[in-house]
C-alpha cells in the first residue's frame, strides 16, 4: 500500500456516498489488473453511482479503460487478464463463480470507443440483444422493444423510414446512437461507454453528450472521456486515473475548479498529457 | 511537449542540380521496376496461352469421332446362328461385315479386298456388341433392314484427323494403305462421317484395342462420388477445428504445436497421403479397394488443412468490434460467433472450401496408391451405394492412365479428359467468385 495516493478525505466522500442519498450502484475495492506479468490497475477504490454520470479521465494508457471494462468483465476475452479485488454490482461481487457472464453483461451494458453496429439492419441491430435474452415473446414485443429503444436513443426519426437499412449505412454519429439503442434495448441498468465521441464530429458528439445526460435518469452511466470538457459538460463525478492508480475522485463541479491533486490539476489544465 | 524550434536539421539542402539528379534516378529505377513486372507477367501469359492452345488443338479431337454408315438386313436365322454359338461377337461380326461388303460393291467402290473379314477392319472391334444389344434390345426388329452407324476403327479415325497417314500403316498390321483408298471414297459419299461424340464425354474406359471406344464418363462419377465425400467430411470438420483453434483454444505449448502440424500437414506431398489411406483405410479398416468411399477419406485428410487455414484466416479477418458489439449485448461466445462471426467469415470459408475441392479433384497421386487407377472405370455404378464403394476410377487418374497407354489413340483423349477435367475446375473457381461476390455484396 506504499502507492496509495488515495486521500483521506476521498475515502470520507466514498464512505458518505455509500450511507446518504447518492447509493453506489457498482464499486469497486482494491481491484487490481495484469496483463500477463506487468499490472495494469493498482489497487483502486471506486464508486458508481446510481443514476449519475462517472466521467474516467487520465493520460492514454492510465488504465481507465481497462477499469472499464472490469465492469462487465469483457477482459475475460482476454486469455492473459487477471483481476483480483472485488467489483461489486448492487453489493454482489461480479467476478464470483456463480456470476453468470452474460446475465452480467445484459445488467452492464457497453458502447465502444468506435460505432460497431452488426452488419445487419437497424432493426435486426436492437433486435438480436432482447431476442436472444428472451425479452420478448412475440414480434410486436420486439418491435416495440425496437421503437422505445431508438426513441429513447433520440434516433427514431431519423430512421424510422428505414428500418430495414443497414446499420453501417448511417452516419458515425448515428451508428453510435444505435449502438447506444442495441445496448439500451436489453434493459441494462449500467451503461458503460469507452470513449463513445472519439469518432465523431462536433455536432454529432453534441447531439450522443445530450443523449448520455437524458439517459442518466434510468440509467447508471459510467464513461470513459480524453476531452476535459465532455467530462465537464456530461458527468456528475469524475475520477482521474494515472499511471493504473486512482489519483482521484470527487463531484465534477468540484473538480474542475479545485481538484486536489496536482497532477489532476496539470492534466486538466492541459498541462500534462 | 518538446520545443520544436530549439533542435538543428541537418546543415543545408542540397543543390538544385544534386535534387534533380536524384529525382531522375528514383524514376529511372521505378519504370525499370514496371518493366520487370510487365515482362515477368508477359511470360507467365506466353506460357498460359501455349498451355490453353497445346490442350485445345491436342484435345478437342477427343471430342469428334468417325462413324461408318452401314445398314444391316436382320435376319432371324443369322441372328440365332450368332446366339446359339460359343462367341456370339464374332458371328455378329460376320454379320455386319457381309452387311459392309455389299455396301461396298453397290456402291462400286474400288477396293484391292475381295475378303469381307479385311473390309471389316476400317470398323471398330466394339462394333459386333453394338450390334447385338441393339438386337437383343429390340427383338421386334428382326425381319427388317436396319440403318448402323458404328464407330470406325482408331486407324481409320486417326486418318480423318490427320494422326494416321499411307505411309505410318506400312509398319502398322491393324489396317492397310487400301483401307484408305476406300475411306477416302466412302467419306465422299457421305458413308463415313466425323461428327460430335456424346460417348467420350458420358462414356467408359475401353480396353487397349479399342480407343475409339474410351470415355470418361465413369470416371467423372468417380470424382462425383468422391467430391461427395469430401465435401460432407472437410466442410464441418474443417470448420469445427477452426473454430476451436481460433475462438476456444486456449493460447498454449499445444495448440501452438497443432498450429505449426496443420501449417506442415498442407505441404505434405499427396502420395504421403496416399500410402497413409492404403495402410489406415485399406488395409487396416478393410475397405474396399478402389472405392470413391476411399479415395474421398484420402482426398478429405489432404483437403482438411487447407480448409482450416482458410477458415481460420477469414474467422481472423472479421473485425474484433463485432465479437466485442455481440458480448457487450451479452451473448455467449458461441452467440457472438454463430450468429456474428461465422456468417461474416462464411464468403472467405466456402471460397477456400471450393479451392480445396478444386485441388482434390485434379489429385492423381495418392488415388494410383489406393488403386483407383483408370482401366477399372468400365462399369457403371449400378446405385448410390455402389457409386461409393464398387471400383471405380477418377478423371486425373483416368487422364494419366491414357496418356501412359502405347496407341497414340489415346494420347488424343488424354488431352480431351484434360479439357473437361479443366472445365470443371473453372466452373469451381467461377462458383467460388460468384458465391464470395453474393455474400460480400449483402450489405
Amino acid at each position: 500500500m506504499d502507492m496509495n495516493v488515495m486521500s483521506e478525505e476521498l475515502k470520507n466522500d466514498i464512505a458518505k456516498a455509500e450511507a446518504g442519498a447518492h447509493p453506489a450502484k457498482m464499486s469497486g475495492r482494491g481491484v487490481n489488473v495484469f496483463y500477463g506479468e506487468k499490472q495494469a490497475i493498482f489497487n483502486v477504490d471506486l464508486d458508481i453511482i446510481k443514476n449519475e454520470v462517472t466521467a474516467l479521465i487520465g493520460p492514454s494508457g492510465c488504465g481507465k479503460s481497462t477499469f472499464l471494462r472490469c465492469l462487465n468483465r469483457m477482459n475475460d476475452t482476454i486469455d492473459i487478464c487477471r483481476v483480483t479485488g472485488d467489483l461489486l454490482l448492487d453489493g454482489k461481487n461480479i467476478y464470483d463463480k456463480d456470476i453468470d457472464v452474460v446475465e452480467l453483461r445484459a445488467r452492464v451494458g457497453m458502447v465502444f470507443q468506435k460505432p460497431n453496429p452488426f452488419p445487419k439492419s437497424i432493426f435486426e441491430n436492437i433486435a438480436y440483444g432482447p431476442r436472444i435474452h428472451g425479452l420478448a415473446r412475440n414480434k410486436s414485443d420486439i418491435e416495440e422493444i425496437v421503437v422505445t429503444s431508438l426513441q429513447k436513443a433520440g434516433l427514431f426519426n431519423e430512421v424510422k423510414d428505414r428500418l430495414e437499412e443497414p446499420g453501417t449505412g448511417l452516419s458515425g454519429g448515428q451508428q453510435q446512437r444505435l449502438c447506444i439503442a442495441r445496448a439500451i434495448a436489453v434493459s441494462p441498468e449500467v451503461i458503460l461507454m469507452d470513449e463513445p465521441c472519439s469518432a465523431l464530429d462536433p455536432i454529432a458528439t453534441a447531439i450522443v453528450e445530450e443523449l448520455i445526460d437524458e439517459l442518466r435518469e434510468n440509467y447508471t452511466i459510467a464513461i470513459v472521456t480524453h476531452s476535459m470538457q465532455q467530462a465537464a459538460r456530461v458527468s456528475q463525478r469524475t475520477a482521474m486515473f494515472h499511471l493504473g492508480k486512482l489519483i482521484e475522485v470527487g463531484e465534477t463541479d468540484q473538480m474542475f475548479t479545485n481538484p486536489k491533486h496536482e497532477l489532476t490539476q496539470d492534466y486538466i489544465t492541459g498541462r500534462y498529457g | 511537449m518538446t520545443d520544436i524550434t530549439t533542435g538543428t536539421l541537418p546543415s543545408g539542402r542540397p543543390s538544385q542540380s544534386e535534387t534533380q539528379k536524384r529525382t531522375r534516378a528514383r524514376n529511372a529505377a521505378e519504370a525499370r521496376f514496371k518493366a520487370y513486372g510487365i515482362a515477368a507477367i508477359s511470360i507467365g501469359i506466353f506460357f498460359l496461352v501455349t498451355l490453353l492452345y497445346a490442350i485445345f488443338t491436342n484435345g478437342m479431337g477427343a471430342f469428334q469421332q468417325t462413324f461408318v454408315k452401314v445398314s444391316i438386313p436382320l435376319e432371324q436365322q443369322a441372328v440365332d446362328a450368332a446366339e446359339a454359338s460359343v462367341v456370339k461377337t464374332s458371328k455378329y461380326r460376320g454379320i455386319i461385315e457381309n452387311a459392309l461388303a455389299a455396301k461396298i460393291a453397290d456402291r462400286g467402290y474400288q477396293t484391292e479386298f475381295t475378303d469381307p473379314r479385311k473390309l471389316g477392319d476400317i470398323l471398330s472391334s466394339g462394333a459386333p456388341s453394338q450390334l447385338r444389344e441393339y438386337v437383343l434390345a429390340h427383338p421386334g426388329e428382326i425381319g427388317k433392314t436396319v440403318d448402323f452407324q458404328f464407330l470406325a476403327s482408331s486407324r481409320a479415325d486417326g486418318y480423318l484427323k490427320g494422326r494416321v497417314s499411307r505411309e505410318s500403316l506400312a509398319q502398322d498390321k491393324n489396317l492397310d494403305a487400301g483401307h484408305l483408298d476406300l475411306v477416302d471414297q466412302m467419306l465422299k459419299d457421305g458413308v463415313v462421317v466425323k461428327h460430335f461424340n456424346m460417348d467420350f464425354i458420358t462414356g467408359a474406359d475401353a480396353s487397349d484395342s479399342r480407343p475409339e471406344q474410351a470415355g470418361i464418363g465413369v470416371a467423372m462419377l468417380g470424382s462425383l462420388f468422391m467430391m461427395l465425400v469430401v465435401l460432407f467430411l472437410s466442410l464441418p470438420i474443417g470448420v469445427a477445428a477452426s473454430i476451436y483453434l481460433e475462438e476456444f483454444a486456449p493460447q498454449n505449448r499445444f495448440t501452438d504445436i497443432i498450429e505449426v502440424n496443420i501449417a506442415n500437414l498442407a505441404a505434405v506431398p499427396s502420395i504421403v497421403f496416399g500410402i497413409l489411406g492404403l495402410a489406415a483405410f485399406i488395409q487396416f479398416a478393410n475397405l474396399p479397394q478402389s472405392a470413391p468411399l476411399v479415395g474421398g477419406l484420402v482426398l478429405t485428410l489432404m483437403t482438411l488443412p487447407t480448409i482450416i487455414i482458410s477458415t481460420r484466416a477469414s474467422l481472423k479477418a472479421v473485425p474484433p468490434s463485432i465479437r466485442e458489439a455481440a458480448l457487450g449485448v451479452g451473448a455467449s461466445k458461441m452467440q457472438a460467433i454463430f450468429h456474428h462471426v461465422l456468417p461474416l467469415a462464411a464468403p472467405g470459408i466456402l471460397t477456400g472450401t471450393i479451392i480445396g475441392l478444386a485441388q482434390a479433384l485434379g489429385e492423381t497421386a495418392p488415388l494410383l496408391l489406393i488403386g483407383m487407377v483408370g482401366f477399372i472405370a468400365s462399369n457403371y455404378p449400378t446405385g448410390i451405394a455402389s457409386g461409393f464403394l464398387s471400383p471405380n476410377s477418377a478423371m486425373p487418374a483416368q487422364i494419366f492412365e491414357w496418356a501412359k497407354r502405347a496407341d497414340p489413340a489415346f494420347y488424343e483423349r488424354a488431352w480431351g479428359g484434360i479439357i473437361i477435367l479443366l472445365g470443371f475446375l473453372a466452373i469451381m473457381n467461377i462458383t467460388a467468385i460468384i458465391l464470395r461476390k453474393k455474400f460480400e455484396r449483402r450489405w
